[in-house]
């Protein structure tokens, strides 16, 4: 008995070792990866589009860093921060010993001239010799989008590896913001050597380091040998960024094997991965919201919230999501993605409802729709993230809203021009679709970026409520995490007492793969990281 | 001869200059702001005005014209608004691709297409006639998006004969001299990149082909049957020619001069439809970039990209002028 319990504990543990031993990463291998167009540029601070981050995800760094399939942080070049008592000061110790891809090392005043370089007004000190920084030859879209320049004041290294942030008024998402891809960390070094060719020939500290880019190709990554974290990877030898710009050409070439990942299918095609053997699907669900929104400058959509309800009644979200979307999204209740804090799971969303719809039209004073005349429903010409077809949605929700009696009218115009002429809050514009995909993962990038008509005229929906606003500015000053959550579930409430806008669905990205890449994660801010990938075979 | 050659190669100039206007008044009173679609979603006014202004382009036109002349004076087509690069090292990079693509699109079209014409003609109301005829309208009614999915879903993935997309496959290397893969291969004596370049370029270029095919085809036939009727030709046949100098010799060299034409002008469309072949091929050439540019209102590069595929079109029928007298030393084309 005493042996066949010994025999059976010795098979248990080689089984288990055996296991462990079979997940153990693998060194060595290519992954080339799939995509649908080319990056723009690789100089990070100036680039706006998804195709340049996903580079610089594997070739940067910043302070902060995102935790794994999370938006919480985690310390990246910065192994710990100080913020002081009212707010308005960071100091952020640095990691030592880290090198840039071209040797020279990383500390605080490579941080100050990374940073800086972004500011209008180049309040910088550094702890060394410094560098002059070189006038800026564009403008650094997501500094100045996000209003850096009137949130950070200087920027001192006060150590060699010791960064104080100065900034001009309480700003709590500003740690989330350090974390994003505009705030990566560059070599001083060799932007200097040549300002204006680093965009094609970065130099930062991350895992894998740019070897080759041919336009609109592939873009080339070499394991980074002498990579600062030693605790995992990179494991892959090289990766291959190849752009295939027709979705189901690329799943072609996942299919026959010539690529690793496939990223952005036809929706019809998931259905043949899901029944490939060979094939995993990582799936994350995404950061984003598409919504159905009001011109608030013009009535009745400004004051009248039962109409506004009745709307929002009236439109089969669910049907949209299983219909159009595929089945690739879920149905939204909060204008922010479950997965990010300070969503309210208590809103309980605007449930399809054509009777209610119709009994709200009449307290409105619109029985039956009479009185309204025939409103213009814009919908988006252009495939986003968060909506991928707005074509077909704004056909939907104009069926709906005829079933209560509601004529609407498709009108759209090419992309360029749809941004420019919603933003102008016209006259003919009555119902608007747009969305939003997040930054930092803070809820202050889609609360009080998306819905405050009270902090610009550039908002897109111009709702000009006090309360609203009041709420965003105390979400923007009060540091503390669990004081903020709280503010922001009060905020959503308020949007669902008001109904500003009708959130509409949040798309879920699904990107196949081949089986044999493991540990591949998407992440809610569609960031790609290749650093703990490894290939099975 | 050669005062000829440098008088149309002159006329480029004030060619460009129209088509330069042209194109850069069409821009901006086209409906669109590239600063704006920069910004996409997250516009503010201040990034907004920011972009423009270092973009320039809150100067008045007839300023943000005459700054663009003056670059061009200089053999500067200025710096991309999307990607900050210079226009002209873009250009660089991807014509190459666009122009063998289209090279090997022409010769595919232009030796099956005579082929086939002259057969056509020769054998007028055959079944051959019928059947190649039947054929060209086919392939000028195939939408080529659809047909080169079809190839790849053929040769690609059921017969697994033809690499399914790019130029390349990742893992050959091949040393980039003219950013021509397959002169690349032969200057460098790489017989497998040489292979695989081939391998690669054959669906896209049929792809491209099957259009300009059937019209040089078409055009063939019909020039073909047109100097067959003539008097010499009689005159050569009853002087016992073999049926071969009599085609070859006489009536192809009088009637290839409508099909020079047609060719030089497909050479223009095939630079310009190569996009479709391109987005789905992944090719990475000049359509597919200047279709995006004109998405995205990059002005710089549909300014720069339009002038060089103009003084590109305007050289090749500058060549096509020539051969004329190349093929038919009787035409002056004084």
């Amino acid at each position: 008995m005493l042996r066949k319990i010994v025999l059976l504990s010795v098979v248990f543990v080689f089984l288990f070792t055996g296991s462990m031993v079979a997940a153990a990463p693998k060194s060595g291998g290519t992954l080339i990866f799939g995509r649908g167009g080319d990056s723009v540029g690789l100089d990070m601070a100036y680039e706006t589009d998804g195709n340049s981050f996903m580079i610089g995800d594997n070739i940067f760094e910043a302070l902060v860093a995102y935790k794994d399939e999370s938006t919480a942080l985690e310390p990246g070049l910065a192994k710990s921060w100080d913020v002081s008592s009212d707010g308005k000061t960071y100091t952020f110790h640095l990691r030592k010993g880290v090198k840039f891809h071209d040797g020279t090392p990383f500390n605080a005043d490579a941080a100050v001239f990374s940073i800086g370089r972004m500011m209008k007004e180049r309040n910088v000190k550094f702890h060394g010799k410094g560098w002059k920084i070189p006038a800026q030859e564009r403008t650094p879209e997501y500094w100045v989008s996000m209003e850096m320049d009137d949130t950070v004041g200087s920027i001192e290294a006060t150590g060699e590896y010791t960064v104080v942030f100065n900034l001009k008024r309480v700003e709590a998402p500003f740690l989330a913001n350090m974390g994003m891809d505009f705030a990566s960390i560059i070599s001083p070094t060799a932007f200097m050597k040549n300002p204006k060719e680093f965009v094609r020939n970065p130099v930062g500290t991350g895992p894998f380091k740019l070897v080759k880019w041919i336009k609109d190709d592939q873009i080339v990554l070499d394991k980074n040998k002498d990579y600062w974290d030693k605790s995992g990877g990179p494991y892959l030898d090289k990766i291959v960024f190849r752009s295939i710009p027709e979705n189901s050409v690329r799943f072609l070439e996942l299919k026959t094997g010539n690529i690793h990942i496939c990223q952005f299918p036809n929706p019809a095609d998931i259905e043949l991965a899901r029944k490939d053997s060979n094939l995993i699907l990582p799936t994350q669900p995404g950061m984003n919201i598409g919504y159905l929104s009001f011109n608030h400058t013009k009535e009745p959509w400004k004051s009248n919230v039962n109409l506004r309800k009745a709307v929002a009644h009236a439109i089969n979200s669910k049907a949209i999501v299983d219909n159009i979307y595929q089945g690739m999204g879920q149905v939204a209740k909060n204008p922010i993605p479950p997965t990010m804090w300070g969503y309210n799971e208590k809103v309980p969303g605007f449930k399809y409802d054509p009777a209610l719809a119709k009994k709200l039209l009449t307290k409105a004073g619109f029985p039956g729709g009479k009185g309204l005349g025939e409103i213009t429903l814009w919908s988006m010409p252009v495939p986003r993230p968060y909506n991928p077809d707005g074509q077909k949605i704004g056909v939907a929700m104009s069926a709906d809203l005829a079933k209560v009696g509601i004529k609407a009218k498709i009108v759209s115009f090419e992309w360029g021009t749809y941004l420019k002429r919603q933003r102008e809050q016209p006259e003919d514009m009555d119902l608007f679709q747009l969305g939003w995909t997040g930054d930092n993962g803070d809820p202050d990038n889609f609360l009080a970026v998306l819905f405050d008509g009270l902090a610009s005229s550039s908002i897109r929906t111009q709702w000009k409520n006090e309360e609203y606003h009041k709420l965003m500015l105390q979400g923007k000053q009060t540091i503390d995490q669990a004081k903020r959550t709280e503010i922001y579930k009060k905020a959503l409430q308020l949007i669902f007492d008001e109904c500003p806008v009708i959130s509409i669905a949040h798309s879920t990205v699904i990107w196949p793969a081949q089986k044999s890449v493991m540990n591949f994660k998407l992440h809610p801010t569609s960031s790609v990281r290749m650093k703990n990938v490894w290939l099975s075979k | 001869m050669l005062a000829y050659i440098i008088r149309r190669i002159l006329i480029l100039i004030p060619t460009l200059l129209g088509v330069s206007i042209i194109v850069f008044l069409m821009l901006r009173f086209t409906p669109g702001d590239p600063a704006e679609l920069l910004l996409g979603e997250r516009v503010t006014e201040e990034a907004l005005y920011e972009i423009r202004e270092h973009l320039g382009l809150n100067e008045p036109l007839y300023v943000q014209y005459g700054l663009f002349l003056g670059r061009l004076m200089k053999g500067d087509l200025g710096e991309t608004i999307w990607s900050r690069q210079k226009v002209w090292i873009e250009v660089k990079e991807r014509f190459p691709a666009t122009i063998e693509l289209s090279i090997a699109a022409l010769f595919i079209s232009c030796f099956f297409g005579i082929i086939f014409g002259i057969i056509s003609a020769t054998r007028q109301y055959s079944i051959f006639d019928y059947l190649s005829m039947l054929g060209a309208l086919i392939g000028v009614s195939m939408p080529i998006f659809w047909l080169g999915l079809v190839f790849m879903l053929i040769f690609s993935l059921n017969l697994g004969w033809l690499p399914i997309s790019g130029r390349l496959s990742i893992g050959v290397d091949l040393e980039i001299i003219t950013n021509f893969y397959i002169l690349d291969a032969v200057l460098t004596w790489n017989w497998a990149a040489l292979k695989d370049a081939l391998w690669h370029i054959i669906m896209p270029a049929v792809t491209l082909s099957t259009i300009p095919m059937a019209i040089v085809a078409r055009m063939t036939r019909s020039s073909m049957l047109e100097v067959l009727r003539q008097d010499y030709i009689k005159t050569a046949k009853a002087k016992g020619l073999s049926r071969f100098i009599v085609t070859f010799k006489h009536a192809l060299r009088n009637a290839l001069i409508p099909v020079v034409t047609t060719i030089g002008l497909q050479f223009g469309v095939a630079l310009g439809g190569a996009i479709l072949t391109e987005t789905i091929f992944a090719w990475p050439g000049v359509g597919k970039w200047m279709f995006d540019a004109v998405m995205k209102r990059d002005y710089m590069v549909i300014q720069g990209g339009t002038l060089c595929i103009a003084a590109l079109f305007v050289l090749i029928n500058l060549v096509v002028d020539v051969l004329y007298a190349v093929i038919n030393p009787r035409i002056n084309i004084q």
